[in-house]
Formats: structure tokens, C-alpha cells, sequence
């Protein structure tokens, strides 16, 4: 079976300074892999890379086998460390903004009978993420935790392919983030996703992925330290359970056991 | 205790803002009854019963040539001009400044042009207005516009292009279109701001209808005050000085409790 997606020589090149060298990384469908690595070493800029909000100066990059176009679509969701809810919507609005975009294309908006359809699968999966008694209030009356249990609600309604989290647990305290450890992997299994996570807490990093990459410059040039790229310098395959197989979301992206070594 | 930590309560706040208002009115009075002393026939400071008869003809007593009350006509003329000039500026700074903010190609394009119109002094564009649009009420409105909707333009399009860039490609990543990214994501985060790009219009948007009400007009406040500075007619002025200040004080307060009743999520809140 060939890798959900797959990076061949990617390069990232900000006009003479190189961020991302010779980047080749295969992940399969179904594991939890953590990007770890210094700050400003370029794990936000592999992220953006395969969200699609950017381009790779060399190399491509493939879903399924097919080139990613440089622009981001539903097929990854998203979950940054702040700012990925909607102000302006509840909880509930929030979560169906992404069944409203796909079923009217002009208006954004749905009504009667597919609007009652759309509240229900969007309550369903903020159940899911332990929301379910908070569907009619605003982000801004939330917890930074219930922000992220939304921002992750709203990105799974789509059953994104891959799962994209941009340290989606930095801003919070311990207690919090040791609960949305749980639910991350919960949700994990239960809707066999496919996760990519970047994190600056290596504890974090290994608790939860199946396998940690970490990126680093493998080289440095005291003269010219923008020449150099960063890597994936270290890519360790976690022994770990495999994810139950999909029992409530048939529809959900086709389970690929972890090719844990 | 420090001043900067001297907190009023809200009784207080009135009673204390109140204070520099009543002095003011106590001075003027002061001096007008003064000046009366010495001169029974000044006409510089009114005092206020001067004032209450002066008003109470263009109030009650119809005009002998139109047959309208004149308070009244002018009030009507001048709020139907700023209406119109407000509405179309609003209009016009939601979708320009929509559609500056999200779509980088036309902000590219009619950004510059944008800028170079909030640059000209709209009264110098008065003789422009007046030439090619007559002395009618379009070139009053027409200068209300040009006056205001360029600022309105910018400050909407800046607070759209301010949108986080993450819930931008967050509703990407849900499958929203340019088209849905504009009408679900920056439009109802314009709205509070546009409110408020109402509310800081609303002293420019005065100063440009008397302005072109004082130039070439026949009926509205500004038309009036000018009218009768050529009689020193300070007892109409004054109370004409006072009924703009209230009408634009009423329609700050309107704006502002709208504005919150509407947008109770935008309280206090940051995206």
C-alpha cells in the first residue's frame, strides 16, 4: 500500500536563505506522527507546506498519489494554536460552517430541512469532543480549551484525510492539556485519523504520536547560517497500539495499520 | 492616593460632567445679561427668552414665501442630505472594503487610488462637485460621500486584512470559496467596525453639509445659520448651534447602542 502522503526532496527556499533541505518523509494513513525541533527551525513551515498555504521551492508532494496543489483544501483540516474559530459564530454556527460551505455554494447557508440535518451532525460531533451542553455560546465566552475542542469539532466535521495540529495545546495549563491529550486520542482512534502534530513539548510529542520526527539543520555554516536547511534529522517509529479499526465513522478516511517498524 | 487611580462611580460621573457644562452656561448668561445692562438692544448675546422668541417664529409661524415651518424644513432638508451621504458611504465602504480586504489583487489594484482620494481635501473638490453636478442636492450629497467614504473605505479594508490569517485558512480548510470566506467570514467581522466608521463620519459628514449647505443652498441648517449671520441674528444661530450638536449627539448614542445590541459578540471581545 503506498503512503497517504508523501514529500519526495522537498526544498523551501525564501529568496537566498534555505528553510527546508532535501525533505523526503513518507506517512501512512492512520498514524499520529509529532514534528518536534528548535523554534524557527522551519516544523511550522513543513505544516504550512502540507496545509497547502504554501508551495515548495523543489520537490513535490503527494496525497493519494496525486500532487497537492499549493492552496489549501478540505481534504486537511486545521487546528492552530489560537485564532481557528470564528468570533462572530456560536459554537454550534462554528462547527456548520463547513457542511454550509459545501451544500450552498452561493449563500453559505443552509435552511429547513438540510439546516436540521447539518445542527444535528454538527451537534453530534461536539458531543463528541464534550461540548455538547455548550452549542449556543460564543468563542469569546469559552476557555482556551473549549476553544480547542471547537477548533478541532469544526475541522473533523469535514472527516479531513489528514489532520493538521500547530501546537494546538501550547496556550494552555497542564491540567487542561492533559484532558485534550485524551480527547486528541480518543478522537484518534475512534475516527481513525491520520494526524500530524507539531509541538514544542517533546513529552507531549512521544506520548501521543506513533511516531516523532524531529527537524534540525543536519549542517552549519558559521558564515552563512541561512544556507544551510533544516531536515528531518531523526524519525523514530514508536511501538505503540494500533488503532482500533473504525467501528462508528464507516465513511471516515480507509484505516492503513501504522507501519510501526 | 494616586489621581490615575481615582475611579468615579456613575452618579458621580454625570454630576461631575455635568459641572464644566452649567458653568459655561452661567458664564454666558452672566455676560449676556451684562452686555443687556449696558446695551437693551444687543443683538451679540442673546439672552435666552431673546433667543425662545426668536425660535419660536421659524417654529410655529409659517414662512410667508414657502408656507413651511423653517425649523422644521431645515431640520428635514439638512437630515434627508446627511442620510443619503451616510448611507451611500456606508454602502460603499462595506463592499469596496470587503472586497479590498480579502482579495489581494483588488487591493493591488484600486488600493492606490483608494489612498490617492482620502488625500484631497473634499472642499476643494466643492467647485468641482458644483460645476459638473449643478447646485442641487446631488453635489451636497456628492460632497458628503467624497468626504467621508474614502476614510471609511480604508479603515474597513484595514480591519478586514487584519482578520487572523489563520481563521482565513481555517475556513479554506473547510471548504469555503473566496465568495463564502467574504460573505460568512469578513462580513459579519466588518460590521461592528462599520458601525464605528459611522460614528467617527458622523463630525466630518456635519462639517461637509455646512459647508455645502453655507455655499449655494435655499432651505437647511447650514443654509439658515448662514442666512441670518448677515443680520447678526445670533438669537437663531445659537439654538441652531445647540439643535446640531443634539442631533448628532442622538444619532452617536443610536449607533452605539445598536451596535451593541447587534453585535453582543464583538463586546469586549478579541478575535
Amino acid at each position: 500500500m503506498s503512503p497517504l502522503l508523501s514529500l519526495r526532496n522537498v526544498w523551501v527556499e525564501y529568496g537566498d536563505k534555505i528553510v527546508l533541505e532535501k525533505v523526503s518523509i513518507d506517512i501512512e494513513a492512520g498514524s499520529f506522527v509529532s514534528i518536534v525541533g528548535p523554534s524557527g527551525a522551519g516544523k511550522s513551515s513543513l505544516l504550512r507546506l502540507i496545509l497547502g498555504q504554501e508551495a515548495p521551492t523543489q520537490g513535490v508532494i503527494l496525497l493519494d498519489g496525486t500532487p497537492l496543489t499549493p492552496e489549501c483544501g478540505p481534504d486537511r483540516g486545521v487546528v492552530f494554536q489560537r485564532y481557528s474559530v470564528f468570533p462572530h459564530l456560536s459554537v454550534l454556527r462554528n462547527t456548520m460552517f463547513g457542511i454550509e460551505c459545501e451544500k450552498a455554494p452561493l449563500s453559505a447557508r443552509l435552511f429547513g430541512k438540510a439546516r436540521r440535518a447539518a445542527e444535528a451532525e454538527a451537534a453530534e460531533m461536539l458531543d463528541a469532543v464534550g461540548l455538547g451542553d455548550a452549542l449556543h455560546i460564543h468563542p469569546a465566552q469559552m476557555s482556551g480549551g473549549m476553544q480547542q475542542r471547537l477548533a478541532i469539532a469544526q475541522a473533523l466535521v469535514k472527516r479531513p484525510r489528514i489532520l493538521l495540529l500547530d501546537e494546538p495545546f501550547g496556550a494552555l495549563d497542564p491540567g487542561i492539556r492533559a484532558d485534550m491529550h485524551a480527547l486528541i486520542t480518543r478522537l484518534w482512534r475512534d475516527y481513525a485519523l491520520t494526524i500530524i502534530m507539531v509541538t514544542h513539548d517533546i513529552r507531549e510529542a512521544f506520548t501521543l504520536g506513533t511516531r516523532v520526527l524531529s527537524i534540525d539543520k543536519r549542517r552549519q555554516d558559521p558564515h552563512a547560517p541561512h544556507r544551510f536547511g533544516a531536515t528531518a534529522v531523526y524519525d523514530l517509529a514508536l511501538r505503540k497500539k494500533v488503532p482500533d479499526p473504525p467501528t462508528e465513522q464507516p465513511d471516515a478516511a480507509p484505516l492503513q495499520t501504522v507501519s510501526s517498524d | 492616593m494616586r489621581w490615575v487611580n481615582r475611579h468615579v462611580r456613575r452618579g458621580d460621573a454625570v454630576m461631575l460632567g455635568s459641572v464644566p457644562i452649567l458653568l459655561l452656561v452661567l458664564l454666558y448668561l452672566f455676560v449676556a445679561a451684562g452686555r443687556h445692562a449696558a446695551n437693551p438692544m444687543d443683538k451679540v448675546l442673546p439672552l435666552p427668552g431673546g433667543m425662545a422668541q426668536a425660535m419660536s417664529d421659524l417654529l410655529f409661524q409659517p414662512d410667508q414665501l414657502t408656507g413651511q415651518l423653517l425649523f422644521w424644513a431645515d431640520t428635514f432638508a439638512s437630515l434627508q442630505r446627511l442620510g443619503i451621504g451616510l448611507g451611500i458611504a456606508t454602502a460603499a465602504a462595506l463592499v469596496i472594503g470587503l472586497v479590498l480586504g480579502v482579495l489581494p489583487p483588488v487591493r493591488a489594484t484600486l488600493g492606490p487610488l483608494v489612498t490617492g482620494i482620502a488625500v484631497i481635501p473634499p472642499i476643494a473638490l466643492l467647485p468641482i462637485l458644483f460645476i459638473t453636478l449643478g447646485l442641487g442636492e446631488i453635489a451636497k450629497i456628492a460632497l458628503i460621500v467624497i468626504g467621508i467614504a474614502p476614510v471609511m473605505v480604508r479603515d474597513i479594508t484595514a480591519h478586514v486584512a487584519a482578520i487572523p490569517r489563520e481563521q482565513i485558512i481555517k475556513a479554506q480548510t473547510l471548504g469555503a470559496s473566496s465568495w463564502q470566506i467574504m460573505i460568512r467570514v469578513a462580513l459579519p467581522q466588518a460590521m461592528p467596525r462599520l458601525f464605528h466608521a459611522v460614528r467617527l463620519a458622523l463630525g466630518p459628514a456635519w462639517v461637509f453639509l455646512i459647508s455645502a449647505e453655507a455655499i449655494a443652498s435655499d432651505v437647511g441648517l447650514g443654509y439658515r445659520i448662514f442666512l441670518v449671520r448677515r443680520y447678526l441674528s445670533m438669537d437663531i444661530i445659537i439654538p441652531y448651534v445647540i439643535w446640531i450638536a443634539l442631533l448628532a449627539i442622538l444619532m452617536d448614542g443610536a449607533l452605539t447602542l445598536l451596535g451593541r445590541r447587534i453585535f453582543p459578540w464583538a463586546q469586549g471581545a478579541s478575535h
